[in-house]
C-alpha cells in the first residue's frame, strides 16, 4: 500500500517532465534504431542456424555444449530483445511487418496475439495492482501480502520452481486465467478458442524443437532433443529470473483498485515506477534482459526502442530524484535474491499481519521518502 | 547471375516454400532467414537490387532494378509500388516502370518533386546495392490487345515512363503501326531519355515549356503536331486535361504530386468505417470513443496510447495524436485510434 506524496500539481508537473521526455526520444528515432534491431536479429539468427547446425554434431561433447549454449541465447535475444520488444510497437514506427507488433510471432509456445493482450494491456496498463495484474505470481504463486494465505500456499517455493522450469508454458497458459475459472468466474468453454490457439502454437513449438530437428540428425536423435530441451530450460530459467525481478524485488509497491481509481498520467507514471525495480549490469547483460533490465523506464515508455532506456534512465533517475521518488536499482543477484525470500516467507501466513509482515520486509532506505 | 538474385531455380523455391522448412524456421518463416544471407532472397515479398543509378538530368534520377523471382512483372504502362527506407522509415511511391514489358531489369525515372521525401532522397542517395521492395502492380492504363495503325504517346515531364514502356514494347514485339512520340518537360536539360528517343525508329517531338531553346513544338498542346491517332497520354493534370479536350477518347493517367492540406480546425470532418460500412461527423474526440460512439466495437486495450491494443489501418485522412500534437497524413498507415483524432475527413478499416 502506498500514500501519494506529491500534490496535484507536483503529479501533472511531473507526468510532463516524462512525457516530454518520451516524445525528445520519439522524434529522434530513426536510422539508428532501426540498425540495431536488425543487429540484433541477424546476430540471433546468427546463433540459431549455428547453434542448430552444430548440435546435428552434438555426440561429441564440445559441440553439443556450443551448439546449445548458441541455440539459447538465440532463443533469449528471439524472446525478449526482439519478441517482447517489438510486440510492444516498439518499431512499429519502422513500418516494416516483420518488425510490426500486430504481425510479430516468438520462438515461444504463447502464441503472440494472447501476449500482446494479457502483456500489453493487462500487466502494463495496471502494473502491480492487486487483482488486476495478473503478472502477480501469475495466478498460481502468492506474491503480495493483499493476497489472502491459504493452505494451498505452502507450497510457494515448489510451485515458483515449476513455473520457472515451465516458464514458456506458464506464460502461454496466461491469458487462459485458470484461478478465474477453477473459481468458476468462468467457463472453460468461453476459452475454448484461446486453448485452441495455444494448443496449435505449443504442437508447431513441440514439433521443431522435440520432433523435426531431431530426426534430422538421424542416429544422432537424442543429442539434438537433449539440446534443443536443454536450450528452452535455459531460456526459461533466465526470462523467469529477469522477469520476477521486474516487480517483486524488496521496495516495490503494490496498488489497489480503489486507490487507482481516476489516477491522471502523472499518478499513472508513479506507479509504475514504484511497482517497477531496475537491475544493474553491462551492456551485454542488459541486451541479454531484453533491456528489462531497465524495468522501471520500460514501464514508463513500453513502446520506445528499449536500446534507449540506458540513455533515458540517467534523466528519470535524476527527475525522480528531484520530486523525492524512489528509483529501485541493483544487482541481479541481490535482486533475485530478495524475490526468492519473498517467495519463501509468503508461503506461510503472515505473522500479525501488518506489523509482522511489514517487520518482515524493511523498506529501504530510499522508500522512506515515498512510504508514509 | 540468377545466383544472386533470388533462390533462383524453381527446385530450390519449392524446397524453401515447403511445409517441413516452414515448420523448421516457425515461427517467423524461410524469409526471415534467407533474406540475412542476401535481402533479395524472400519467396513472400518482391524486392529488387539497385543495379546501375543514373543521373541524366538535374531533376531525375534513373534507377536499373533487378527484381527477385517474387515480383510478378507487369505490362507496359502498369504502375508499381516502390518501398524505399530513408532513415529507418518504410515509405511508399508508386512509379511506372520505362523499361519494356517483360524484361528482365525493371528501369524507374523518378521526378524529384519539390519537398518530395522519397524523389528528393533517390535522387541524392541511391546507390548500387541498395534494395527496394516492389509492391501491388497495378493500372488500366496498358496497351491493347488490337493495335491501331497509327498510334500517339504524349507525356508531360516524369510522365514519360508508362508511355516509354509501351513504345519499347511495341517495338521490342515488332509493330507496324505509325508512331508519334510528343514528350514535354521545361527545358533541353531537363528532358529525360532524349538521347534514347532519337535513336529509336519514331517520329519524336520535343516541346519545352520554360526554355525554348532546341523546341520542336510550342509550350501547348495543338491536335495538329498528331493528327488522327489513337492517343495514350501520361503527365500533369493540365497537360492531359488538354489532350483529352481534343481526343475525348485518349488513354491517359495523371499524376498529382503528393499535397498534403492539413485542416487548421479538428471536427467537423467526415469518419469513414470501411468495413462496418457507417460513418460519423467527427465531434473532435479520439477515433476509438467516436468508432464505439458510432455502435463499433474495436479492440481497445489502454485507452491511453501505450498498449498498441487498438492500433488499425487508417487508409486516407490525417489524424493529430492527442498527446503529443504530432499530425500524421500518410495514407495507409496503423494509428492508434485510442490517442489519435481526426483533423478532416478520415477513412479507417473499422
Amino acid at each position: 500500500m502506498t500514500e501519494m506524496t506529491l500534490t496535484d500539481e507536483q503529479f501533472e508537473a511531473f507526468g510532463a517532465e516524462l512525457d516530454a521526455l518520451k516524445e525528445r526520444m520519439l522524434a529522434d528515432l530513426g536510422e539508428r534504431d532501426a540498425a540495431y534491431i536488425r543487429r540484433i536479429i541477424k546476430a540471433q539468427r546468427a546463433l540459431e542456424v549455428g547453434g542448430r547446425a552444430t548440435l546435428m554434431a552434438g555426440v561429441l561433447p564440445p559441440a553439443w555444449v556450443a551448439g546449445t549454449t548458441m541455440l539459447a541465447l538465440s532463443k533469449i535475444l528471439d524472446n525478449m530483445e526482439i519478441g517482447h520488444n517489438v510486440m510492444h510497437g516498439q518499431y512499429d514506427w519502422m513500418k516494416d511487418p516483420a518488425l510490426s507488433s500486430r504481425g510479430f510471432e516468438w520462438d515461444t509456445a504463447c502464441p503472440g496475439d494472447q501476449w500482446r493482450h494479457s502483456h500489453n494491456y493487462m500487466h502494463h496498463t495496471h502494473t502491480n495492482i492487486v487483482g488486476k495484474d495478473r503478472d502477480i505470481g501469475y495466478g498460481i504463486l502468492r506474491m503480495s501480502e493483499e493476497e489472502p494465505w491459504r493452505p494451498y500456499y505452502l507450497g510457494n517455493p515448489l510451485y515458483a520452481l515449476l513455473l520457472a522450469t515451465f516458464f514458456q508454458y506458464g506464460v502461454a497458459l496466461h491469458d487462459l486465467e485458470t484461478e478465474r475459472i477453477a473459481a468458476g468466474e468462468v467457463k472453460l468453454a468461453e476459452k475454448r478458442d484461446l486453448l485452441r490457439s495455444i494448443g496449435r502454437k505449443v504442437r508447431r513449438q513441440t514439433l521443431k524443437d522435440y520432433v523435426a530437428f531431431p530426426l534430422l540428425a538421424g542416429p544422432f536423435a537424442p543429442f539434438v532433443l537433449a539440446g534443443n530441451v536443454t536450450a528452452n530450460l535455459t531460456r526459461n530459467l533466465w526470462s523467469f529470473m529477469i522477469i520476477f525481478c521486474g516487480h517483486f524485488p524488496d521496495g516495490t509497491h503494490e496498488f489497489s483498485e480503489e486507490e487507482t481509481e481516476d489516477e491522471t498520467r502523472g499518478e499513472w507514471y508513479y506507479r509504475q515506477i514504484l511497482g517497477s525495480a531496475n537491475l544493474t549490469g553491462g551492456k551485454l547483460f542488459h541486451i541479454l534482459s531484453g533491456n528489462l533490465s531497465h524495468q522501471i523506464e520500460h514501464h514508463l515508455f513500453p513502446d520506445i526502442p528499449a536500446h534507449r532506456y540506458a540513455e533515458m534512465a540517467v534523466e528519470v533517475r535524476e527527475i525522480c530524484g528531484r520530486y523525492g521518488i524512489p528509483y529501485n536499482s541493483g544487482p541481479l543477484h541481490r535482486q533475485f535474491g530478495t524475490v526468492v525470500r519473498k517467495i519463501t516467507r509468503l508461503a506461510l501466513p503472515d505473522r500479525g499481519r501488518g506489523s509482522g509482515a511489514v517487520a518482515a520486509e524493511p523498506p529501504t532506505r530510499d522508500l522512506e521518502l515515498a512510504v508514509a | 547471375m540468377f545466383t544472386l538474385t533470388a533462390p533462383s531455380s524453381t527446385l530450390s523455391s519449392r524446397v524453401l516454400g515447403s511445409r517441413l522448412v516452414d515448420l523448421l524456421t516457425g515461427p517467423h518463416g524461410v524469409d526471415r532467414y534467407t533474406e540475412i544471407a542476401n535481402p533479395v532472397w524472400t519467396l513472400g515479398e518482391a524486392r529488387a537490387q539497385v543495379v546501375a543509378v543514373a543521373r541524366d538530368t538535374p531533376r531525375s534520377v534513373r534507377l536499373t532494378l533487378r527484381p527477385n523471382r517474387t515480383f510478378p512483372g507487369f505490362k507496359a504502362g502498369q504502375h508499381v509500388n516502390v518501398r524505399v527506407e530513408i532513415d529507418g522509415r518504410r515509405h511508399t511511391r508508386c512509379y511506372s516502370p520505362a523499361n519494356a514489358e517483360g524484361s528482365e531489369l525493371v528501369e524507374l525515372t523518378v521526378g524529384v518533386h519539390d519537398g518530395g521525401l522519397v524523389s528528393t532522397f533517390l535522387r541524392a542517395h541511391a546507390q548500387r546495392g541498395m534494395v527496394v521492395g516492389l509492391d501491388d502492380v497495378g493500372g488500366d492504363f496498358v496497351l491493347p490487345d488490337e493495335l491501331p495503325d497509327r498510334i500517339a504517346f504524349v507525356s508531360g515531364g516524369s510522365g514519360i515512363t508508362p508511355v516509354l514502356s509501351m513504345l519499347r514494347t511495341l517495338i521490342a514485339r515488332g509493330h507496324d503501326s505509325e508512331i508519334t512520340f510528343l514528350h514535354y518537360a521545361r527545358s533541353a536539360a531537363e528532358a529525360c531519355y532524349r538521347d534514347e528517343l532519337a535513336e529509336l525508329d519514331v517520329r519524336v517531338l520535343h516541346g519545352y515549356t520554360r526554355e525554348p531553346a532546341g523546341t520542336d513544338v510550342g509550350p501547348r498542346f495543338e491536335p495538329a503536331l498528331i493528327g488522327d491517332a489513337t492517343v495514350f497520354a501520361c503527365g500533369p493534370p493540365s497537360l492531359v486535361d488538354a489532350v483529352r479536350d481534343h481526343y475525348p477518347d485518349a488513354r491517359s493517367e495523371s499524376f498529382v504530386p503528393p499535397t498534403f492540406v492539413v485542416p487548421e480546425q479538428a471536427g467537423g470532418g467526415r469518419i469513414t468505417f470501411l468495413q462496418s460500412g457507417t460513418s460519423a461527423i467527427d465531434d473532435g474526440r479520439s477515433l476509438l470513443e467516436q468508432a464505439e460512439a458510432a455502435g463499433l466495437t474495436p479492440e481497445s486495450g489502454c485507452r491511453m496510447g501505450i498498449c498498441h491494443s487498438c492500433k488499425c489501418r487508417k487508409t486516407s485522412g490525417a489524424v493529430r495524436n492527442l498527446i503529443t500534437g504530432a499530425v500524421s497524413s500518410a495514407d495507409e498507415e496503423d494509428v492508434q485510434i485510442c490517442v489519435s483524432a481526426p483533423v478532416g475527413d478520415v477513412a479507417l478499416a473499422l
